[in-house]
Formats: C-alpha cells, sequence, structure tokens
C-alpha cells in the first residue's frame, strides 16, 4: 500500500490521548492498521504521554500505598491472567478480509458484502451504527469518474480511502490516504476513472449536499 | 520505531543492577532508586521495568509485580487526579491499572514499546472505560488485513529501546508554552479545542504547537521522515 496522504498531529494527539470520540476514532484506527507510518508517529505520542505520568512527582510514601499495596495483592491472587487479547476476534482462516480492524466489525462484512443504499445519481452509501451519537459515519461509494455530490460542511470531515482514488483540490486520494477536512471549505471530490471509489466518511454534522436533488431526499435518507 | 518485530529478539544494553529489588523496595528507598535512574537517563542503563512485566507475564512474579506498583502506582493514581477524579476514584481507577497490568503481562512485547509506554496505554483506556460509554475503537495487530511494518535494521532496534530516556531527555528541551500544552492534552484528556479555550489562544496556535513539539520529539527519536 502506498499511503500518502496522512493523519495531522492534532487529531493522531487526540486519538492517543483518549480525547477523540468513536466516530472520528473508527477512521483514525482503520487508517493505523493500514499505515505502519502512523502507528510509529503513535507509538511516540504514546511515549511522550507515558514520560508526562513518569512525570508527576507523587505525594511520599504514605500509608495510602500500604492498604493499597495490600489490597493489590490479594486481588491478585483472586484473578487469572490472560493468555490472549482481552476480547479476541476470531478469525476465519478461510475468509479473505478486504477491510480491516476496526472497520469489519463495524460493517459487520466486506464492502462487497454489505447492504448498500442508494444516493441516486449511481452513488451508493452504507450508514455504520454505533454508540457515539455525535458523529456519523458512512461508507460511501462514487461510480468511477464521477464527483461526490458537492457539499460544504458543519465542521470536521474525515475521508479514508478503501479502494479506487478520488480527487480534490487537496490532491489524489488512493486506498489508505487519509483526508481531514473543516469547517466552511468547499471541496469538490471527483471519483477517478476506472474503479469505483469506496470510502469511509465521518463527519459530526449531517452533510449539507448542495445539489437540489440530493438536499431534498437527504431527510428522507437520513444522511 | 517499530511495532511488530519478526522475533522477540532486541539487542538490549545489560540491565543494570535491579534497583528496587523486590520486597526491598521499602518507603523511602524509591527515591534514591530515582534519582540513580537519573543518572543514568543518557540512555546506556535503566531499571529494567520491562523485565518484572515479563516476569509477572512468564511465572506469575509478584515480587516482580511489588516493584512495578511501588513505581508506577502512585503516579498513575496522581495521573488519574489530574482528570477529575477523586482521591476514592483515583485510587480505584489506579487498582483497575494495576490488575490489567497483572492480567496483561504476557502479552507485553518489548519490540512494540517501553514499559512505561505500555502502562500509560492500559492507565489511559481503564480511564477512558471509566468515563465514556462508547468504545475507543482500535487495530489488531492479528488482523489478516492488518498491513505490518517492515522489518527495522538491528541498530534502530537498540535505539528503540532506549527511546524512554530519549523522549524524556527530548522533552526538557521543549519550550514551555509547547510542553503545557501536551501536558493538558494527556493529563486531562483535552480536545485542541477545549485547550485553545482553555488557554484562550486562537486554534491555529493550538495545532501550530502541537506541530512543533511532535516535530521536535520524533527528531529526538531519530524517526525516518
Amino acid at each position: 500500500m502506498n499511503i500518502s496522504h496522512h493523519i495531522g498531529d492534532e487529531l493522531l494527539l487526540e486519538y492517543a490521548t483518549g480525547a477523540l470520540s468513536e466516530g472520528w476514532s473508527v477512521a483514525v484506527a482503520t487508517h493505523l492498521a493500514m499505515c505502519p507510518h502512523c502507528r510509529a508517529r503513535l507509538a511516540a505520542m504514546e511515549a511522550t504521554g507515558a514520560q508526562l505520568m513518569e512525570g508527576i512527582e507523587p505525594p511520599p510514601t504514605t500509608e495510602t500505598d500500604e492498604m493499597s499495596w495490600s489490597l493489590l495483592s490479594e486481588r491478585i491472587d483472586t484473578v487469572d491472567q490472560e493468555t490472549s487479547g482481552e476480547k479476541p476476534i476470531r478469525y476465519e482462516p478461510r475468509k479473505e478480509r478486504t477491510v480491516p480492524e476496526p472497520l469489519y466489525s463495524y460493517l459487520g462484512g466486506n464492502p462487497d458484502e454489505i447492504k448498500w443504499r442508494s444516493l441516486g445519481l449511481g452513488a451508493y452509501h452504507f450508514p455504520v451504527k454505533l454508540g457515539d451519537k455525535s458523529t456519523s459515519v458512512r461508507l460511501l461509494r462514487i461510480p468511477a469518474g464521477k464527483p461526490v455530490p458537492e457539499h460544504g460542511h458543519g465542521g470536521r470531515e474525515l475521508t479514508l480511502v478503501l479502494s479506487g482514488s478520488f480527487s480534490d483540490a487537496n490532491g489524489r486520494f488512493g486506498p489508505g490516504d487519509f483526508e481531514e477536512t473543516d469547517d466552511d471549505i468547499e471541496h469538490q471530490p471527483v471519483a477517478d476513472p476506472g474503479e469505483d471509489c469506496i470510502c469511509l466518511a465521518v463527519t459530526d454534522a449531517p452533510l449539507k449536499f448542495k445539489s437540489r436533488i440530493v438536499r431534498i431526499i437527504q431527510p428522507l435518507l437520513g444522511i | 520505531m517499530q511495532i511488530a518485530m519478526e522475533n522477540g529478539t532486541i539487542a538490549r544494553t545489560p540491565p543494570p543492577p535491579t534497583l528496587l529489588a523486590g520486597r526491598a523496595a521499602v518507603p523511602g528507598k524509591t527515591k534514591d532508586a530515582r534519582s540513580r535512574m537519573d543518572d543514568n537517563a543518557d540512555g546506556a542503563t535503566a531499571p529494567d521495568f520491562a523485565k518484572k512485566i515479563e516476569a509477572v507475564g512468564a511465572r506469575q512474579d509478584k515480587q516482580a509485580f511489588e516493584v512495578l506498583f511501588r513505581h508506577y502506582g502512585p503516579r498513575i493514581r496522581a495521573f488519574m487526579l489530574k482528570r477529575n477524579a477523586d482521591r476514592q476514584q483515583a485510587e480505584e481507577l489506579m487498582q483497575e491499572t494495576m490488575i490489567t497490568v497483572w492480567k496483561k503481562a504476557a502479552l507485553f512485547d518489548p519490540a512494540r514499546g517501553n514499559a512505561s509506554s505500555w502502562i500509560f496505554t492500559i492507565a489511559r483506556n481503564v480511564r477512558i472505560d471509566a468515563y465514556r460509554k462508547t468504545n475507543r475503537p482500535e487495530f489488531d495487530p492479528n488482523d489478516p488485513a492488518f498491513v505490518p511494518d517492515e522489518v527495522i535494521p538491528a541498530d534502530e532496534v537498540v535505539q528503540m529501546g532506549q527511546s524512554a530516556e530519549r523522549v524524556r531527555s527530548a522533552m526538557e528541551v521543549l519550550p514551555p508554552e509547547q510542553l503545557q500544552l501536551l501536558k493538558l492534552a494527556f493529563y486531562e484528556e483535552a480536545s485542541h479545542s477545549a485547550i485553545a479555550e482553555k488557554l484562550n489562544l486562537p486554534l491555529g496556535t493550538v495545532k501550530s504547537r502541537i506541530r512543533l513539539a511532535f516535530a521536535k520529539l520524533r527528531d529526538a527519536l531519530g524517526e525516518r521522515p
């Protein structure tokens, strides 16, 4: 995978500190699964957080520590150690996965196995259900050579390309590439010819589609 | 830096004599041990908490676990207190973190990061779980669709083993306004817009300080561009 558009420091820091809510984190963590470069950057940030935690000068050892330790040493006698992850995902050896975790589990399958809904004009989407109601997360499928309906944003939008590619004012975005746009930027992504573009899009407000047709059907589609 | 190595073997400098040897780690000694650690901070040696985690993982070594608790317990509690927790809650979250360290010690892979980073990420996740009802989605290195790292040459792996010390010394020369911002981000889990509001700074200033700080830290870690 030849990734040329990465996660910005500010956004990655929010993921590293835990400030980033679930919806955004789906896009960030899925890019991380595809991008060793950004994982190395995340590791550097976590090492920084670790040193900040190390750097907190705790109060001198007190009775509290002794009480903590006696409680803790009792508790560990009763818990079992784990030899694998907390809730390990079971990977079926024969099943090919075309998107990585965590996205795969959110979709419940590969993009060619999910139930796409028509947006009209040959475009499709698949809304992803999640507990975080402050964002909306969806897969988009834009036909080759066609524009994504023009839209401005109520705020941040993250886009992660899964297959195919699109181009806009910021360049060309292929598989694994990550785009972050903000506020009132009007951009006009167009899927490149040759292959439909499937991407994950996360927004914090309903998209304001400018196309009249899409604007009329927007409330019906719930996007 | 690397996430996954082909094997677990890392060329490390020999560990120093154990500084907080098991049950000998009594109150008062901790301070000595820390200042000795700082004397050695230029990278050659440091107390090997990674070995302690491995001992807990391999043979449920309670003495090794106590060494970890004596060092990290008070710091984790203080870290929890930074984000609105009361003392009781901070104590509970610290205990939860240490129990998780005990349970997951066998999963610790020193090739994927230093001991402090590993314990910090557990503390962070415990804190997120305590305050938030939704998930924190994560990638899974065991996923067949996960794109693994390139194999890193051995000399760079050695540098990785020292990264805690290198991060610490790089942080010492960060300008105070950048350090303040990182503290707010990590201690209080503040988003950059929350930081901007709290410090009464334009959002663009906060973002550029974040970028400057990490450019310096990555440089210190010798990351290839």
